[in-house]
């Protein structure tokens, strides 16, 4: 008998590890139809980098000459190889002694901003990744705090003053929750100088200096998010604390306190983290609003910059497939994370 | 004399709904003694779950309670929540109706069990789960250390509720409630539940209040009876009394609705048995299998299952939950492809039609589903729904469908006014009705009746059988009546067939099966089955637990 369970226990551990690994594979597969896709959209756009790069005194032959630097002067399926290719090989880029290297990755290069695009998303990235996991952070504690707090308390006025506070959160764009909190908070007070927005600090050499710089940007983002989520959260435990399995725990003795944060929240919690999950990933393809208004050079700004100006391609394929990465990542994460959190959820 | 463990007294709870008071519990008055067992019994709605779970507050907000209700001589009703909590689950403890909704999904049954125990007393997380251990072993289930750490869902039924005993147990109570322990179980588990019940009730002399709605379960376990109706005790007495003297009205109607297994007298077949005529359906050597879906092996559902229904006879199909009953039944009328075999419905073999000839055999058959709440489309008023199969067979359109639609419900004794009702506007007994009404609309020649009364209750469980009977022999359909009761299918059937892991145990004549079962299984489940009368079942039970 007791083999049996074991040899069960071991497949469990296998079947695991196989879903595991055919997910990843599904998501690489996933990955190189969504390049394949940035690359056909932009090769119909009424567009032409060659001849946006050309400046003012052009002659058909300098364009023609800039499409062939670009490397566009070849079908779009040629260009999604030589991308993929660079990705794993590194490449070149022009002739002679105009010769640039980009080491493997390379996801292109910009020849707008001169630089390999892997240098620009390096410097771009950690800005994204400190704005995003900071947020959601915030924003997680702050939403699912009080939409705990409103269930237990609903109807009295706790829980209207937290709708007064998700309908605000709700209903304020970025745009104008950021700026206000910009204008009238952080430099009212002088919380951050004007000459300092943007600047990188470590979190490695200077935490204080990043924490202070980020504080501002991660509430303004929380803010929008966690009134969703008290939302979400409030419901959600509400629902939970009708089933039987809460009167049983009553019936057994169990102190309120652990009633609500033990047994409803852990069950109430599993469909929350899903869907943050994804938000999250969101957040990390760029939060575009949010970098603009606190001069953060993240990926949003990168991307953002890189449409508006100069329609340079290479950024805009790297960074649509990065933050397609990042959802597609985020998604096998949930998935495995919800099964941990509520094991009625059997990986099949 | 000492204190009785549980004194209840002018007890009435009322709930707040709409801007009124609504008694569901009035003027209680009763006591339970330490090894004794009290049995509130009652039909749905009648206030007896209210009542228990009114004992320790565990009721709704919007309830409020008045009188006084004494553990061991401690007023407990209106107590505040610190003093409340001393109680529950320490000497008071609660077993409820389905374990799988009421054990926490998310944890194991050990960390609950364990949770029990830390509550209460000052021990360690070691002891604690030398403990639990310990009472998972108690309460029979296999291998006590590994299924510590099982989750509720791995768990099966009767396991479950060991465990929800095996936690209601962790400190020793003075009193255990036991809402509708075994309702959700098969009969052999219920029996094995209630064995155990009985068990510890001698071991740890507590007192058990048991609310129930089957008779059966009753005179297996109290001592002492209250009947409720509508939020009134309508008698009071010993089990002896309720059962062999009842005095109240009301009380002699729900014993005499509840079905005894073997008091029917002899069905005559419908047709010549020496000389059969052709069956309405013959199912042959018949397999079902789910096929393989993922990491989920193919399962085997019904392996070589044969069977032959004849015009004008009900067949009872009996067997446990995962038998495969169900599936035999929605095979039977091609719901399900079946693998191997043959099914023949009125001459015409099911297993190789296509999509349309299933439709032209599918007027043959009516089937009524196990709950009518779900099987009825909420959005349509019931005429359309009973109209339906006779508006797509093309039999009848306008004015026409409308007579035929009302003759229908003339027939299942509904008043033509609720054509137009939506479900939810009828009770449950009412819905199935509209079903049987549905599954009757093309006159078939076989009817499906899957599991038709176990959302009932036993008063209206025995007004639907009476017209189901009547339907039958006004006309003449054949049905394949499939329950897990053996008391209902003794009542309809001329012949019964009984299943097991997917195979037909045995089959035959209705009193052969119950009277003179060869099959050890037949035996067992007959033998499970509670009877309600007390000293018959005291007897049974001494029988069964010999046999072990």
């Amino acid at each position: 008998m007791r083999r049996i369970v074991q040899s069960f226990e071991e497949s469990k551990g296998m079947a695991m590890l196989k879903y595991v690994s055919r997910r990843i594979a599904i998501s690489i597969i996933i990955l190189v139809l969504i390049s394949a896709t940035v690359f056909i959209i932009f090769n119909y756009l009424p567009f032409d980098p060659a001849r946006l790069s050309c400046g003012k005194h052009c002659t058909p032959e300098i364009i023609a000459g800039n499409r062939h630097r670009l490397g566009l002067d070849v079908n779009w399926w040629v260009q999604w190889w030589r991308f993929l290719e660079g990705i794993f090989a590194g490449r070149n880029y022009g002739e002679g002694a105009a010769l640039i290297h980009c080491g493997a990755p390379a996801f292109g290069y910009s020849f707008t901003q001169h630089e390999c695009v892997t240098t620009l998303l390096g410097q771009a990235l950690p800005v994204t990744v400190s704005l995003a996991i900071g947020a959601f952070i915030m924003w997680l504690v702050l939403g699912v705090t009080l939409g705990v707090i409103s269930a237990r308390f609903r109807n009295t006025w706790i829980d209207r003053l937290s709708t007064v506070f998700v309908l605000v959160g709700t209903s304020l764009p970025t745009f104008i929750s950021g700026l206000l909190l910009l204008l009238f908070i952080v430099l009212k007070f002088n919380l951050i100088s004007p000459l300092d927005l943007g600047t990188w600090h470590s979190p490695l050499t200077d935490p204080w200096g990043w924490f202070s710089s980020y504080f501002w940007p991660w509430l303004s983002l929380a803010l929008i998010y966690a009134a969703t989520y008290t939302r979400f959260t409030r419901s959600n435990v509400i629902e939970t604390s009708s089933e039987d399995f809460i009167r049983t725990a009553r019936a057994k003795g169990v102190s309120e306190r652990k009633v609500l944060w033990k047994h409803t929240l852990r069950p109430a919690l599993a469909p929350i983290l899903t869907i943050a999950g994804l938000d999250f990933a969101g957040l990390l393809g760029g939060a575009i609003i949010t970098e603009q208004i606190f001069q953060l050079p993240g990926l949003g700004r990168l991307t953002l910059q890189a449409v508006l100006q100069d329609y340079d391609l290479p950024i805009i394929v790297a960074t649509t497939t990065l933050a397609a990465a990042f959802v597609v990542i985020a998604n096998l994460v949930v998935d495995l994370a919800y099964a941990l959190l509520d094991p009625r959820i059997r990986i099949s | 004399m000492s204190d009785p463990v549980l004194k209840v007294q002018n007890y009435t709870v009322e709930f707040w709904v709409d801007g009124t008071w609504y008694p569901a519990a009035v003027d209680m008055n009763f006591e339970v003694e330490a090894g004794k067992v009290l049995a509130i019994v009652g039909e749905s709605g009648s206030g007896k779950s209210t009542t228990a779970m009114g004992v320790m507050s565990l009721l709704a907000t919007n309830a409020r309670t008045s009188g006084s209700v004494k553990i061991k001589g401690t007023e407990v009703l209106g107590a505040d929540n610190a003093t409340l909590r001393k109680f529950r689950g320490k000497e008071v403890a609660y077993i409820f109706q389905e374990p799988m909704s009421a054990l926490n999904p998310v944890y194991t049954i050990g960390f609950q069990i364990v949770e029990t125990l830390r509550t209460h007393f000052d021990i360690g997380p070691t002891e604690a789960r030398l403990r639990a251990i310990e009472l998972i072993g108690m309460v029979e289930i296999p291998n006590p250390e590994g299924s510590f750490d099982k989750f509720p869902h791995q768990l099966s039924g009767g396991q479950r509720q060991r465990a929800m005993i095996a936690q209601s147990l962790a400190c020793d109570p003075a009193m255990l409630i036991a809402d509708e322990p075994t309702t959700a179980l098969d009969v052999t588990v219920q029996a094995e539940i209630l064995d155990l019940m009985r068990g510890l009730k001698t071991r740890l002399n507590s007192a058990i209040l048991l609310i129930t709605h089957d008779m059966g379960v009753v005179a297996d376990m109290a001592d002492d009876i209250l009947v409720m109706k509508d939020g009134h005790t309508v008698e009071h007495g010993t089990a002896d009394q309720i059962f062999n003297k009842p005095q109240h009205p009301y009380t002699k109607e729900l014993l005499g609705a509840v079905p005894k297994l073997g008091s029917t007298k002899a069905r005559e077949f419908p047709y010549d048995v020496t000389a059969k005529p052709a069956p309405v359906i013959k199912l042959e050597n018949v397999t079902v299998e789910y096929p393989k879906r993922g990491r989920i092996p193919a399962f085997t559902a019904v392996k070589e299952f044969n069977l032959e229904i004849y015009p004008g006879e009900i067949v009872g199909l009996v067997g446990e939950s995962g038998s495969g009953k169900t599936t035999v039944g929605r095979a039977a009328i091609g719901l399900i492809p079946i693998k191997e075999g043959s099914i023949n419905i009125v001459g015409n073999d099911i297993s190789k039609a296509s999509q349309k000839e299933l439709k032209g055999i599918r007027r043959h058959t009516g089937i009524v589903f196990q709950d009518p709440a779900s099987s009825l489309n909420p959005r349509l008023p019931i005429g359309e729904s009973i109209g339906e199969p006779i508006f797509l067979a093309g039999l009848a359109k306008g004015e026409e469908l409308d007579r035929k639609v009302e003759d229908l419900l003339n027939s299942v004794e509904l008043p033509r006014s609720y054509r137009n009702r939506y479900p939810h506007e009828l009770s449950g007994g009412q819905r199935q009705r509209v079903g049987i009404a549905r599954a009757l609309a093309l006159t078939p020649d076989l009817l499906i009746a899957d599991e038709p009364t176990s959302a009932l209750d036993v008063s209206v469980q025995a007004r639907f059988l009476e017209l189901l009977q009547d339907l039958q022999s006004k006309l003449n359909f054949a049905c394949l009546f499939i329950s897990h009761d053996l008391a209902v299918v003794d009542i309809l059937s001329h012949r019964i067939a009984v299943m097991q892991n997917g195979r037909l145990v045995e089959s035959g004549d209705r009193d052969a099966i119950l009277k003179r079962p060869q099959d050890p299984y037949t035996q067992r489940l007959i033998a499970a089955v509670p009877v309600p009368n007390p000293a018959e079942q005291a007897l049974r039970r001494a029988t069964r637990l010999a046999a072990k």
